[in-house]
């Protein structure tokens, strides 16, 4: 289970998705490994775009990582052409900054190499667990929620 | 297991004849399961870079792998094939249901869902899964000039068709659609390798034509493309846009 993975998910139980209690999903009793992921800057600056940055660093400081920016790094995604614009910004890399590397580097630690073996993600509305066994959640809902 | 009761009549139904036959089939069955469809390899390969999306059933995540450029969250019912999917780097598999998905509404840039909906055994289950997936992705917003445009989340949805008279199974239109489809398990089970085998069997609602579809336009998407490929009925859709706002 991955710290990217986390910033996509939610309370299954339907009436919570409304509530804004129910995202993110809160961790207990994590138990975190680190897994070895080729580092792929394309990628990693793809994605950030989709990432829910205030949910993510609620994430992070429950899990006790303190590497999180404040603000979203600044990135334009590769994929996207400038083609419209008729001034062509001059470009000197298309590797990001060496100030940006040491950020990126992190990131991709926190958000890709970073697993929970086991633990609880507990919904902030319905107060229900989800377990994370063996680095897999289960959503499986008692009866009684469904 | 607490957690894994079942509770309707329809939950039970599908819990023995479903879920528990694919958590006993899982290695063999994955074993068979290796080659991308089509379709569904050309509508990933598709997807702009960076974009993030749900694989919902995703068997032993054989579609993990097709596009390395997005991020896929998949999902499975059966532990023992999540087990399996989350082999697959750098996504990640959980296990859920997929008529309570514990994802966000409409976040997802795409979802896919292949070979799945067809083994809920009442129509409005099988209405009830398309609109969960639908209720993922992010909305299209309507436009002035053309209605609405196709700018929201997209999903693709594969079902098993009642019309395929020239496969091994032989059915076709007129056939009863809500059969029992043998899986025959083979095993490995001594030291000389002989093998011994033990059939399970698995339900499926087979799919007439237009039914897709249908149940699509039930759970409020629209249907931007659909066809029929080797045995099974497909269909590309997002969430109806509303007129005056976004959905």
């Amino acid at each position: 289970m991955k710290i990217l993975t986390v910033n996509f998910l939610t309370c299954a139980v339907k009436a919570c998705k409304s509530s804004p209690l129910s995202f993110p999903l809160h961790f207990q009793d994590a138990e975190l490994e680190q897994s070895d992921i080729e580092y792929n800057a394309a990628f990693l600056r793809n994605i950030l775009p989709r990432v829910d940055w205030e949910a993510l660093k609620i994430t992070a400081n429950e899990l006790g990582f303190t590497t999180v920016p404040i603000e979203k790094p600044d990135l334009t995604p590769t994929s996207t052409a400038t083609d419209k614009n008729p001034v062509r910004l001059p470009i000197n890399t298309s590797e990001p900054q060496a100030t940006d590397e040491k950020t990126m580097r992190d990131l991709h630690t926190l958000l890709l190499e970073t697993e929970v073996r086991e633990g609880k993600m507990v919904c902030g509305n319905c107060g229900h667990e989800y377990k994370i066994k063996e680095g897999i959640a289960n959503f499986l809902l008692p009866s009684h929620l469904v | 297991m607490t957690s894994n009761e079942p509770q309707s009549e329809s939950d039970l139904y599908e819990d023995a004849h479903v879920h528990q036959v694919y958590e006993q089939i899982a290695s063999h069955f994955s074993s068979t399961r290796y080659k991308p469809w089509p379709i569904v390899e050309r509508f990933l390969e598709a997807l702009p870079d960076g974009s993030v999306g749900l694989d919902v059933g995703c068997g032993n995540g054989k579609y993990l792998t097709v596009n390395p450029n997005v991020f896929i969250v998949a999902c499975d019912r059966s532990t023992n094939l999540v087990n399996i999917a989350s082999q697959h780097r750098p996504h990640t598999s959980i296990v859920a249901d997929n008529l309570n998905l514990p994802h966000p509404s409409s976040t997802f840039d795409f979802a896919i869902s292949i070979a799945v909906i067809h083994h809920l055994s009442t129509p409005g289950r099988r209405i009830q899964a398309v609109t969960a997936i639908l209720d993922s992705l992010r909305p299209s917003t309507k436009s002035e000039s053309s209605g609405y445009r196709q700018d929201g989340g997209k999903a693709l949805i594969y079902v098993w068709a009642l019309e395929q008279k020239h496969s091994r199974r032989g059915w076709d239109e007129g056939d009863e659609q809500d059969v029992m489809v043998p899986w025959v398990l083979k095993q490995n089970t001594n030291a000389k390798c002989t093998e011994e085998s033990k059939t399970f069997h698995r339900y499926y609602h087979l799919y007439c034509q237009g039914e897709l579809e249908h149940n699509i336009t039930a759970a409020g998407g629209l249907v931007l493309e659909s066809g029929y490929e080797k045995d099974n009925w497909w269909a590309i859709a997002i969430r109806k846009p509303q007129w005056g706002h976004r959905v």
